[in-house]
């Protein structure tokens, strides 16, 4: 029995979301804007930005670079999450990205921008292999070694003194200006979050999610789910490694800092805040994490303590992620109807 | 042979640490299956109450350890209502929201600048005995005892005690459980609750041995990994091996290879156990629904 006078919520979708679903997107530009727009301007803004140089000065340019960094880093994550593998060690990517850079242009005595290249999809393509073992492991055990793997990396490169030791690998040239820079992850970015969503929604994504949803019987119609995870874990990994790679010739230095928290708990908190699932919505995630957290720099460690936070608030209150609700108001309205 | 005997003794101690420090852990996840990955935020939280109260608030011994179970076992319930809870049986969420809470508790400290040399903890017995040729001080004696006492006490739990084998049974098997009337979510709180405990007994033994350093936080977490991986989480003499295996393994490590070579012997035990045997050396392969 319902009490007289209640009424629920509805949400319908907008008469231009139902129009532009099929050909009728075609049948005008309201329906053209209206699918366009917020991908384009998302990607214009973060083209036009590093031209704004006199304007914001460079501090926040630099800000901007980390912030496209890091949002790749988040890109990363959340693919991975759509294979179901849930990493807490993202930053072996990251440093693995800065390290291989780092020994292609110092020992190997690449061009900069060759060796971030071979940098990038060499630290893939080894992670790929590292994590290989332990690919077999579902949810919770794969988390579990994720999180150990930096940690020992870390504590590896301590004891060893081995790739620089605690002093790290200095004397990266840089790769050409700022801007450059900020080019390359840009570019980096729109290709890893439009390419890797457009992945997911493909024949390929719906293996990719069947393993996350039902690995058994995707493995009962002859998939081989061990290479398919290697696969995903190597593609992956590459927004995070070109991410680790431009930052090591940005800062001219990559040491074991790479491999720090920071790095691992920052796209976890920004895919989770901006909406696990969605490449955009990690991205968002980031792009809005990242210049508070260079307003908490004064803070230290506190600012891990912020995104730790952050975190927590984000998958208790908010789980389905900030991105999807602005998703929702924009595809569709909500009423009161009575009960 | 003083080495080698050395050796068998420290690698009996490093057992017993890990063991200690591994128990709190696993008995969560053993139980109702939370990962409480803010298990060694908490394990460090119990060290500093613990200094807290007996150096700067002058309470006796007994008294101070009891405060820093207590504040333990309270922040463990707090985590459960406030974090777990929310998202339990999201498996992935609860990993991602206690590892938050224990990092967050970590680097709480780390800012704090609770980092110097006067943050020790007195052993619980001073003094030094001599077993042989080897000398080891009491409070590694008092350590093992403890590790073997706690191990016991646990096994009795759980097979004695009403609320040792419902909890036992909510592992098993969970729906028979339900309908026989145990409370699924009290069961799961307490569980976390007595992790919590465990975690802060393992503080008050194990962190006198040196400094109580943030990064040992983290070295517990790895270290309650390990073992839980490598011992399977169905029985606590699958633990007591584990803890064994690895503790003598590190110390060889240490020995043989150089003293920073024992943390990679935890991966190495990781991987390779995950790799052949999923549920651990004692498991009887139920775990296997963990695994492709």
């Amino acid at each position: 029995m319902t009490a007289p006078g209640a009424y629920r919520r509805e949400r319908l979708d907008r008469g231009i979301k139902v129009r532009s679903d099929d050909i009728f997107a075609l049948a005008g530009w309201a329906e053209l804007v209206y699918l366009a727009g917020p991908r384009v301007a998302a990607a214009v803004l973060l083209l036009v930005f590093p031209l704004l140089r006199n304007w914001t000065g460079d501090y926040w340019q630099t800000v901007f670079l980390v912030a496209v960094a890091m949002m790749l880093a988040a890109v990363s994550w959340a693919f991975l999450e759509n294979v179901g593998l849930v990493s807490l060690g993202h930053s072996l990517f990251f440093g693995a990205g800065g390290y291989l850079t780092a020994i292609a242009v110092l020992d190997l005595r690449l061009p900069p921008l060759l060796a971030v290249v071979c940098g990038t999809v060499v630290a893939a393509a080894g992670c790929g292999v590292l994590l290989g073992p332990v690919l077999r492991l579902r949810g919770v055990y794969f988390s579990l070694v994720t999180f150990a793997l930096p940690l020992l990396f870390a504590r590896v490169i301590e004891a060893t003194k081995i790739l620089g030791g605690t002093e790290g690998l200095a004397g990266i040239p840089g790769l050409g200006s700022l801007e450059a820079r900020q080019y390359l992850l840009v570019v980096g970015l729109l290709v890893a979050t439009f390419g890797l969503q457009r992945l997911l929604d493909s024949d390929y994504g719906l293996v990719l999610h069947a393993i996350r949803d039902n690995d058994l019987s995707v493995r009962a119609s002859g998939i081989p789910v061990g290479w398919w995870k290697f696969g995903a874990v190597v593609v992956g990994a590459l927004p995070a490694t070109l991410a680790g790679a431009v930052l090591a010739t940005h800062y001219h230095v990559v040491g074991m800092s790479a491999f720090a928290l920071d790095y691992s708990v920052l796209p976890l908190t920004a895919a989770v805040l901006g909406g696990p699932g969605t490449m955009a919505g990690a991205a968002v995630g980031a792009a809005l994490l990242v210049p508070l957290s260079e307003l908490l720099r004064a803070f230290g460690t506190l600012r891990v303590v912020a995104y730790c936070a952050v975190l927590v608030l984000a998958l208790v209150s908010v789980p389905e992620g900030l991105f999807s609700l602005v998703r929702r108001r924009y595809h569709q309205f909500e009423r009161w109807v009575p009960l | 042979m003083p080495e080698l005997l050395t050796v068998l003794v420290y690698g009996l101690v490093q057992a017993a640490v890990l063991l200690l420090v591994a128990l709190g852990f696993s008995v969560t996840f053993g139980l109702s299956g939370i990962p409480n990955f803010s298990h060694g935020g908490v394990y460090i939280l119990s060290g500093f109450v613990c200094w807290f109260s007996l150096r700067k608030l002058g309470w006796p011994y007994p008294l101070a350890v009891a405060a820093s179970v207590a504040v333990a076992a309270a922040v463990g319930l707090l985590v459960y209502a406030a974090v777990i809870r929310p998202v339990r049986r999201l498996v992935l969420a609860e990993v991602i929201a206690t590892f938050a809470v224990g990092v967050a508790m970590l680097e709480l400290f780390r800012w704090m600048g609770l980092v110097t040399y006067e943050f020790n903890l007195p052993p619980v017995v001073a003094g030094s005995v001599a077993l042989g040729e080897v000398v080891v001080d009491a409070h590694r004696l008092v350590v093992v005892a403890s590790a073997a006492g706690l191990g016991l006490a646990l096994w009795w739990f759980g097979r004695a005690t009403r609320t040792g084998l419902a909890l036992r049974a909510m592992a098993q098997e969970e729906y028979t459980a339900l309908s026989l009337g145990i409370r699924e979510d009290r069961m799961a709180a307490l569980s976390v609750v007595l992790g919590s405990a465990l975690a802060a007994v393992a503080a008050v033994l194990v962190l006198p041995l040196g400094l109580i350093s943030i990064n040992l936080g983290y070295d517990a977490m790895l270290v309650a990994l390990a073992v839980t991986v490598t011992g399977g989480t169905e029985r606590t003499a699958g633990l007591v091996l584990a803890a064994l295996l690895l503790g003598l393994a590190t110390v060889v490590a240490s020995v043989v290879i150089g003293p920073h070579w024992s943390e990679v012997v935890y991966l190495a035990a990781i991987v390779a156990v995950l790799a052949v045997r999923p549920s651990g050396i004692l498991g009887r392969l139920k775990e296997l629904e963990e695994r492709v």
